[in-house]
């Protein structure tokens, strides 16, 4: 059960709690498997303060509980309402799907088409506007593809750099698209002018790999790392006390 | 005032989907597949009202109205069954032209029903700024800060209600309603921002019993807030209803395969949706003791 090579999944639960590292005693709200993971193995280990849910309104603390309770120790009550007045007093740090992403981090997951009458309906643009003019907003996106990173987004529901630049200084101050995780790399917006930028490579996959998979031009530093693997440490908990049920593989499926 | 001077009135789902108008706004409580009132949705489904405008955090309570053909404009961030994302009467109503749609950040509808339920005609908040809501919204305006900051907002503008449907775990005869499970979602904002409220619930129980069974502030719904309480066991599936039910998974599983199938949702709404609330419950029982059968009997 605690043996063996890392997996993809495991390399990107890595790479989605390293997205909040530093973010202290603010509200995590990780939307999708391995970003739940990723959630509670940085408040396990490097992000004790994180403030993490069980997906409802329960905010589950660092700490290992009765067996009866599934190993869990409830911390506190956010109900929804709750999450708002986080979300708008800046106090949180969403990891959001993407159904498209464009090169300055406009975020689509309304609709595929025209919104009039769409070719594809989605689940709506959910919180995506406010969070992203309120917090610092990361996304998750299982399969890289150039449907997802397209040139231009159908439905901006989370706004990029450029549209957020124009708006007021306590938006501007507030918005931040920390990390773009995928199941081939880690990418930031690092690049000019905020573009998008790719931030390293997990193992086995090349530079060209990312850009083939990418629907516009990837900025990129001359040397591409490798995404860090996970410790011995961070494997064993997700593998024994996180995840045991495995289902981190399902999303990569 | 009813027959026994009680506050509010007893009521079945039918009666209350009979206080409806076509064309009336109705907001209903819960948020994506929990605690809807499904009873009163059903029952809904099965009156002949038509063209409202619908205010949720949408569930399969949208995809069963859109389904009936009750839905003229949908106001809403987002619909969806939880652990099934999307609500396929929802995509194919959008994807057919076949409803108008209000498309609103989630935080938004909040905003829009504090303002209506503190009657006000907006809110201002950064939600929606630079983002389409805006493009798809040319009704939305911006205000000015009149303070130093001079910063500019979306204005927000108050959801009015005309009908409010909530569902409770527990509720009183005067109109006290209580939830036990971990959220309260809107319900409350619900109520107030309607002119008039419905509350269906799991069971009505004599006034003491609310705080012997939870703590005074899972008193959500006050007797000020409701004209009418319905007690519907069951009311809220396949929606989850906790600590009295989760999320019925394989029904809903079943609900959105045949939503998804024109064929397969005449025999689903045959099977569930022809009869009244009572004959729905029958039916869920028995689909319930033909699965535990199954399990039970020898492979």
């Amino acid at each position: 059960m605690t043996g063996g090579e890392p997996t993809l999944a495991e390399i990107c639960v890595v790479a989605c709690a390293e997205a909040w590292r530093g973010d202290g005693a603010i509200l995590a709200s990780p939307m999708g498997i391995i970003p739940m993971l990723g959630a509670r193995l940085a408040q396990l280990t490097f992000e004790p303060a994180l403030l993490v849910t069980d997906g409802e309104a329960t905010v589950l603390a660092p700490a290992d509980g009765p067996a009866a309770d599934g190993g869990r120790v409830a911390e506190g009550w956010i109900p929804f309402r709750e999450v708002f007045t986080l979300l708008a007093a800046g106090q949180r740090h969403i990891m959001m799907g993407a159904s498209q992403l464009d090169q300055f981090g406009n975020q689509n997951i309304s609709c595929i088409g025209d919104w009039a009458r769409p070719k594809a309906q989605l689940i709506g643009v959910r919180g995506a506007p406010g969070n992203t003019v309120n917090h610092p907003v990361s996304y998750w996106v299982p399969r890289h593809s150039r449907r997802v990173f397209v040139d231009q987004v159908d439905m901006v529901s989370g706004v990029g750099y450029k549209r957020a630049a124009g708006l007021s200084p306590v938006i501007t101050r507030s918005h931040e698209l920390r990390r773009v995780i995928t199941n081939l790399a880690v990418l930031d917006f690092a690049g000019p002018e905020h573009a998008m930028r790719l931030r390293s490579v997990h193992p086995g996959v090349s530079v060209s790999d990312v850009a083939d998979a990418t629907g516009f031009v990837l900025a990129a530093p001359l040397q591409v790392p490798q995404t860090r693997l996970p410790t011995p440490a961070e494997l064993a908990i997700i593998r024994a006390r996180l995840d045991p049920e495995g289902r981190r593989d399902q999303e990569l499926a | 005032m009813t027959d026994a001077g009680l506050p509010v009135a007893a009521m079945t789902p039918a009666q209350v989907a009979a206080e409806l108008r076509s064309g009336m706004t109705i907001g209903i409580g819960g948020f994506g597949s929990r605690r809807k009132p499904m009873a009163l949705v059903r029952a809904i489904a099965s009156s002949a009202v038509a063209d409202l405008t619908v205010v949720s955090y949408g569930g399969p309570d949208v995809g069963l109205l859109i389904a009936a053909g009750k839905v003229r404009r949908l106001v809403t961030g987002f619909v969806t069954l939880d652990s099934i994302p999307l609500e396929p009467h929802f995509r194919l109503a959008r994807q057919a032209g076949r409803i108008t749609l209000t498309e609103l950040d989630e935080g938004m509808l909040h905003w829009g029903l504090l303002a209506a339920a503190h009657r006000l005609p907006f809110l201002p908040m950064r939600a929606g700024l630079g983002s389409d809501v805006m493009r798809v919204n040319p009704q939305l305006r911006t205000v000015r800060s009149p303070y130093a900051d001079g910063e500019e907002f979306a204005a927000v503008p108050a959801l009015r209600l005309d009908v409010a449907l909530v569902h409770m775990n527990r509720a009183d005869l005067r109109g006290n309603g209580q939830y036990l499970g971990p959220d309260p979602y809107f319900d409350d904002l619900y109520c107030r921002a309607a002119d008039k409220a419905y509350m269906s619930c799991e069971r009505i129980v004599p006034t003491a019993e609310l705080t012997a069974g939870g703590p005074l502030q899972s008193l959500l719904i006050n007797r000020s807030m409701v004209c009418g309480v319905a007690e519907t066991p069951g009311g809220a599936h396949f929606t989850s209803c906790a600590p009295d039910y989760g999320r019925d998974e394989e029904f809903q599983a079943e609900y959105a395969a045949a939503a998804a199938d024109p064929e397969r949702w005449q025999r689903f709404r045959a099977t569930y949706l022809a009869g009244d609330e009572e004959a729905y419950q029958q039916a869920v029982a028995a689909l319930r003791a033909g699965r535990a059968e199954r399990a039970g009997s020898p492979a």
